[in-house]
């Protein structure tokens, strides 16, 4: 998902870096050294993290939205005590990952401020509605399926701090795509009306799933840095064959078809027919279904949150006042 | 909004069970201790991860320059005489 960040280019003009310190720098990640946060970094290794980590972070806390929308109507106890558990551990994460861009000196405030302005981005796949409960176990099985395959590569990522929320997140996002397995299966085995409820979920969310991984490696020449700087561990096109591979037989094996009729298995690999990359790209600019309502909920949050925000504060100044003064 | 004054960072420490130290587990934003503690909690300890927090503010830390890491501790490697296996101690002795 949420590396999507990385096919992006970085805009900023080069800066003047001594070649040794750049060379030496280079060096140590060639070495598989991690990069703590007080280390000497070149300027544009710091700039792609604080974008790459901040947009995952943003996915994680946007992601909250499409699955909290079924909390309310979840068909059991036994699923809403899940999914309740599931969109904390999403919070959870979108707080690790601002902890951990935050220590290359940037303030979480300057983070949220830039997703509610509109102008940091986050991953393509929550900009689609969830329609029916099947979607919340489809969003499990796949979208976190997927989260995971571009997950696990980060957990040896260069740069320390993110790697080491990757860790905790990835421990975390197994009890999320199993427990969305379980409703899919569920459903699948269940009576015709849940089988196709299934079968809806499954044809509305396979593209977008597939197109997480980002654009296909002959258009995204921007990953070529961050695969030398070992941010990026494996190509776009790589990971969603690893995706295509492990996905396949579990839809096989509940039932369910792959609304895509170019899916071959040649060579030992399942192979994908042509992607809609115009989608992709239409949703990331802000064209998706529901792009404004996403931001729209989370500028809502926000401002909902300025008086518990005010009143801690205020509380926390009054009680340093109070220690002063005795 | 932007101009909000930013919340104060804590660093977060967990004893996962009695007998060890304190980890370093990640860091929150909070007014205050108490709530740091309480931030610390639900952010960190979700599925039994410890027994025992500690929050400290961030600011309170004083780092070690990593550009002076050289000078601060490479006299701890070149130092053989000061590890057991520098000393020969011949087989028939037995573990020593």
């Amino acid at each position: 998902m949420y590396s999507q960040a990385l096919d992006q280019p970085d805009r900023a003009a080069p800066e003047a870096e001594p070649d040794a310190a750049l060379a030496r720098f280079q060096a140590r990640i060639d070495a598989e050294e991690k990069i703590e946060a007080n280390d000497w970094m070149p300027a544009a290794y710091r700039r792609t993290l604080i974008r790459q980590i901040s947009q995952h972070a943003h996915s994680e806390i946007v992601g909250m939205g499409p699955e909290g929308n079924w909390i309310t109507r979840a068909p059991s106890l036994r699923r809403k005590v899940a999914l309740l558990a599931k969109v904390q551990d999403e919070c959870g994460h979108g707080l690790y990952l601002y902890a951990a861009a935050e220590t290359l000196d940037v303030s979480r405030e300057a983070l949220v401020d830039q997703l509610l302005e509109g102008r940091a981005k986050y991953s393509s796949i929550f900009n689609y509605p969830t329609l029916t409960w099947a979607d919340i176990g489809v969003i499990g099985w796949l979208v976190d399926g997927a989260a995971i395959m571009n997950q696990i590569p980060l957990c040896r990522c260069s740069y320390g701090p993110y790697a080491r929320a990757m860790i905790r997140i990835c421990k975390e996002e197994s009890f999320h795509q199993r427990q969305g397995f379980e409703i899919v299966l569920t459903l699948a085995r269940g009576t015709p009306a849940q089988r196709a409820m299934a079968q809806d979920a499954l044809d509305r969310w396979w593209w977008p799933v597939l197109m997480m991984f980002g654009p296909p490696d002959s258009e995204s020449q921007h990953s070529d840095q961050s695969m030398a700087w070992k941010i990026k561990r494996f190509s776009n096109d790589a990971l969603r064959g690893k995706f295509l591979d492990a996905t396949v037989p579990q839809a096989q094996y509940l039932g369910l078809s792959i609304p895509d009729p170019e899916l071959r298995f040649v060579d030992g690999h399942w192979r994908h027919g042509p992607i809609d990359w115009e989608e992709f790209r239409r949703v990331l600019a802000g064209g998706g279904p529901c792009n404004a309502e996403r931001l729209e909920a989370r500028r809502r949050a926000h401002a909902e949150g300025a008086w518990v925000r005010e009143a801690a504060r205020a509380h926390a100044a009054k009680s340093a006042a109070r220690a002063r003064a005795a | 909004m932007a101009g909000e004054p930013d919340s104060m960072l804590w660093e977060v420490f967990i004893r996962s069970r009695n007998g060890l130290a304190h980890q370093h587990a990640g860091s929150v934003h909070a007014a205050d201790a108490e709530l740091a503690l309480q931030a610390a909690r639900d952010t960190y300890t979700r599925r039994g991860e410890g027994v025992s927090l500690w929050v400290v503010p961030s600011a309170a830390i004083t780092a070690s320059d990593p550009a002076e890491a050289g000078a601060l501790f490479e006299p701890g490697t070149t130092k053989p005489y000061r590890h057991p296996t520098f000393y020969a101690v011949p087989d028939e002795v037995g573990h020593m």
